[in-house]
């Protein structure tokens, strides 16, 4: 069959650059801290068979998630993970709702450049847009002289370094996450339906919330999950605007890794903040779907 | 629905703002000529002149610029195979697993790949440096790739393949003679999107480096680390200046295309009666 | 001179171009075409006609090699098709959907088929102008498909189906995209090519006017089945089944049960009435269930009781105006409702039947069709 070669290639690429990988980080978790290179043990020796196998499973213990367990770091970094990314997921949604509502209001000719005015960004480079962020938010930056030549605050206020910036960051960077499914679901609303609501006697607020709102829940759905599931791991925007009292797991893992060069320790917070991940992931494919079947 | 009222309009403008000022101000202080990134001390190109000037940042620009062309082109061929075997071959042995590898990539932490891969790398004894960012990033933009490509292919009517088919070609020149010219411009909006993920990239990179290579993201990173500098806003204006002219020209080009067939269409219309 | 009549179905000493011999279809647990045999022969107009989902289009694309037979045998001009792959048949396709490809020219579309033979560039050319002058077409060898109507697009997907002179031209709803009118047009355009060419055409359509229009003879499907295998004309006058006669043009069925027997049938069909006459070669015994099919345009209605056998009393309940002819929806005696067609060959402004109105109607013995349960 013609077939297989064209499945083969993909597939062994995938197993062997993303799943093996993967497997590994399970492994090394399992394993003991040593100081030598590669540092970890054990070793799976295959030449030694069945017993060299039960030698490998013998040695893999779960000591290093009872040590993350322990350390209430790991707890408070996985804690405020997760309540960073929820704040920021609500933000983004009050300010990415109402651009969205404005864009599928907006005259029809103009959508595609508006469209495009939202997409944009997502094109330039993440380093670049948190960076634009530090020369505005620190004391002596923009906001803070803009303020000031105001009148509004006397001395510079620090913003910078706090977990203000960080929620000012993830806002910024995932708001077109949001707005683009939240538009296209609104776009695809019939508006005879509102017309319909304020004939039987609506308000345009009331059919705003009777009508609008939960025919975007979908959209609304998505665009949270979007913007939820790469916030809780993120790296760049914490270890750039955060301060050093800004816990996130995902610069806890760079950290660990890199300063720590404590392996397992990386690999067993990998593995746990995977299976953080796995919740919304599942949650948001089965919103993908039931949209997918309503759209059939 | 069509009605824009005071609320849209203050919300599409504050919205806007809020997306394009910073990178805005970023851009203009790029042209300050103090050291301060926030006081304006008069216009000057002189950040420019020094950035192409320091070495450090022209070499990781090359290595990235390498890199992104290699990992790019890769990814576009494996994606490309991906979506074709994910809407067009039916079931086989180990599809669920196939398919949950396309997308998993999509929504893992950069921290978790650029661990494994390196974990991978250093079990198999790899030397790290260019070739190792070229094979991580190829795995995971040839996710995003794979997923442009089979949303065009979904949309792809069959018949014409069956028409190749039945016209003489042999299903390999099926494709390459009618299939691959009708996806190409989805193809090439995969490749497109596969080469800035690569450019952009620092956490990945990171992790699967090794000392001889030094991209641009990673360069801009540990000298952002050390605070504001306007000569990362030079850099930076450079690169959304390329980026954004990039884009808005090929979305120019396709509504023009679209315009002149809808304008042809017409005129056949008219010329049949 | 008369024309000798185009019958090769009945001439035993001709070989058909294409024979099913017990094929069946299934995909997975679903037959598609289930165990049937059918003889195509050369030169003709072929129609396989049925409700969608009847598996026309299977036997179609089985032709075309897209599908293959789960059992049975196809054969064309005698050879086996089986692993035969669609590039290698003496068959050709004109899709549903045209499947021209939208990124070559007219004339790149036509020339397709052709480049794929090897054959020198002066011959190509000289055969897709052939082409392009038969479906009128030369006018427009440069432009690309969205830059044409639907029904140029229709005549180029023809063309290109055309160029490589296949043996089999299959045509699957070919006329089904375009409107009325351009359809009408379109049917003898069809018919004028076929014969040109001399091509076999087997013709995939739901619409039976469209078969009954263009071709030699027509499978009517249902089910997988083929229920009857006829020419236009035994088709709509001598349906073999209800499901054909009742697919196939306007109709009113009549449930009975035989009296008496004979050449002609005396049929019992409501209490109290009169048994309605019908002449049938079909054996049936008597007190055997019978169907009695009859066409509108076979009913006459009159103002008092005529002298004809099937004389029934009624009275008008619909009248639908068509322009050409009338069409009256009449209640019978026994509640049944019976449909009556009247052409209006004269300029009258005034019907002479009018809703409300009661009123004789009849047919002869020999409209009337006998089919059995």
């Amino acid at each position: 069959m013609r077939k297989w070669p064209l499945i083969a290639v993909p597939y062994l690429w995938l197993l062997l650059l993303f799943l093996v990988p993967f497997l590994i980080v399970i492994k090394i978790s399992l394993s003991d801290a040593a100081l030598s290179i590669p540092p970890y043990t054990p070793t799976l020796d295959l030449a030694a068979g069945w017993a060299g196998l039960r030698q490998f499973l013998s040695e893999l213990d779960f000591e290093n998630y009872a040590f993350l367990a322990s350390d209430d770091l790991y707890w408070r970094a996985y804690l405020s993970s997760l309540q960073i990314a929820t704040v920021s997921t609500v933000l983004t949604l009050m300010l990415g709702f109402p651009i969205a509502y404005g864009m599928a209001c907006a005259p029809e000719e103009w959508r595609p450049t508006l469209m495009m005015l939202v997409i944009l960004p997502f094109w330039t480079s993440l380093l670049i847009r948190v960076y634009a962020w530090m020369g505005i938010l620190s004391t002596e930056g923009f906001l803070n002289n803009f303020l000031q030549w105001l009148g509004v605050i006397d001395a510079p206020l620090m913003i910078l370094n706090t977990q203000n910036a960080v929620y000012i960051g993830i806002v910024y960077t995932y708001l077109p996450f949001m707005i683009l499914p939240i538009y296209s679901a609104l776009e695809k609303l019939d508006g005879s339906l509102i017309e319909a609501a304020e004939d039987l006697g609506c308000t345009r607020t009331k059919a705003f919330w009777l009508i609008t709102v939960p025919l975007s829940r979908p959209g609304i759905i998505a665009g949270c999950f979007l913007v939820f599931i790469p916030a809780l791991g993120e790296f760049v925007i914490p270890s750039l605007l955060g301060g050093s009292e800004t816990l996130m797991i995902g610069k806890v893992l760079w950290e660990e890794f890199f300063n720590n060069r404590d392996w397992p320790v990386a690999s067993a917070v990998a593995v746990v903040l995977l299976l953080i991940l796995i919740i919304p992931i599942v949650l948001f494919q089965r919103n993908e779907q039931k949209q997918r079947e309503a759209g059939k | 629905m069509k009605r824009l009222s005071w609320f849209n309009i203050t919300a599409l403008t504050v919205g806007f703002a809020f997306l394009y000022l910073p990178i805005l101000i970023l851009m203009i202080y790029s042209f300050n000529g103090g050291r301060n990134v926030a006081i304006w001390a008069g216009f000057s190109t002189k950040w420019y002149g020094e950035l192409f000037r320091d070495q450090a940042f022209l070499d990781a620009a090359w290595v990235t610029v390498k890199v992104a062309l290699a990992a790019s082109t890769f990814a576009t061929v494996l994606g490309t195979m991906a979506a074709l075997v994910l809407v067009r071959v039916g079931r086989f042995p180990g599809r669920t697993l196939f398919s949950g590898m396309i997308y998993a990539p999509l929504v893992m932490p950069e921290v978790i790949t650029g661990l494994s891969l390196l974990l991978l790398f250093i079990s198999l004894g790899v030397d790290r440096g260019v070739f190792t960012i070229i094979l991580a990033h190829t795995t995971f933009a040839m996710c995003y790739v794979s997923v442009v490509v089979s949303s065009r292919l979904v949309t792809f009517d069959q018949s014409l393949e069956e028409a190749a088919r039945d016209l003489g070609c042999s299903p390999v020149s099926a494709f390459r003679l009618v299939t691959l010219p009708i996806i190409a411009p989805a193809v090439i909006s995969g490749w497109l999107l596969a080469f800035t993920l690569s450019l952009d990239d620092l956490v990945i990179s990171s992790f699967t480096t090794g000392p001889s290579a030094t991209t641009l993201p990673m360069e801009i990173y540990s000298s952002v680390r050390r605070g504001v500098s306007p000569k990362i806003n030079a850099l930076s204006t450079i690169m959304i200046s390329i980026v954004a002219l990039a884009v808005i020209g090929t979305s120019i080009a396709a509504k023009r295309a679209a315009v002149r067939a809808q304008r042809d269409e017409q005129a056949a219309a008219r010329a049949t009666g | 001179m008369a024309v000798p009549l185009f019958a090769p179905w009945n001439d035993p000493a001709q070989k058909p171009l294409i024979q099913f011999k017990n094929v069946t279809k299934r995909f997975g647990d679903f037959v598609a075409i289930d165990n049937q045999s059918l003889d195509i022969y050369t030169r003709e107009f072929f129609a396989l006609l049925g409700p969608s989902g009847c598996g026309k289009t299977t036997m179609m694309r089985m032709l075309a090699g897209f599908e293959q037979p789960s059992e049975g045998q196809i054969l064309i001009g005698g050879q086996d098709m089986k692993g035969v792959p669609p590039n290698e048949r003496p068959v050709n396709m004109m899709f549903q959907s045209y499947a021209l490809f939208p990124h070559l020219s007219v004339y790149e579309n036509i020339a397709f088929g052709l480049r794929r033979m090897g054959q020198p560039k002066d011959q190509i050319d000289a055969r897709v102008e052939e082409m392009l002058r038969l479906t009128r077409l030369s006018k427009f060898a440069r432009r690309k498909p969205h830059q044409i109507s639907g029904g140029q697009r229709q005549r180029v997907a023809l063309a290109r189906s055309l160029a490589r002179a296949p043996k089999l031209l299959l045509l699957d709803e070919p006329l089904g995209a375009l409107d009325k009118k351009l359809r009408e047009e379109t049917q003898f355009e069809l018919m004028d090519i076929q014969e040109k060419t001399g091509t076999t055409f087997v013709i995939v359509t739901h619409d039976q006017e469209e078969a009954m229009t263009v071709s030699s003879r027509i499978a009517v499907m249902d089910e997988g089945r083929i229920i009857q295998v006829a020419t236009p004309s035994v088709i709509y006058e001598a349906p073999n089944s209800v499901y054909v006669a009742d697919f196939i043009g306007d109709v009113t069925i009549i449930e009975g049960s035989v009296r008496s027997v004979g050449p002609v049938y005396d049929i019992d069909w409501a209490e109290g009435q009169p048994p309605l006459r019908a002449a049938s070669p079909l054996a049936l015994s008597v007190g055997q269930k019978c169907h009695i099919a009859i066409r509108p345009e076979k009913v006459e209605v009159h103002h008092s009781r005529p002298e004809d056998d099937n004389a029934l009393q009624g009275r008008i309940i619909d009248v639908g105006y068509g322009g050409n002819l009338s069409t009256f929806n009449i209640r019978l005696a026994n509640g049944k409702f019976l449909r009556a067609q009247s052409f209006n060959t004269e300029r009258k402004t005034k019907q002479e039947f009018t809703w409300e109105d009661d009123v004789w109607v009849s047919w002869t013995d020999h409209c009337a069709v006998l089919l059995a349960e």
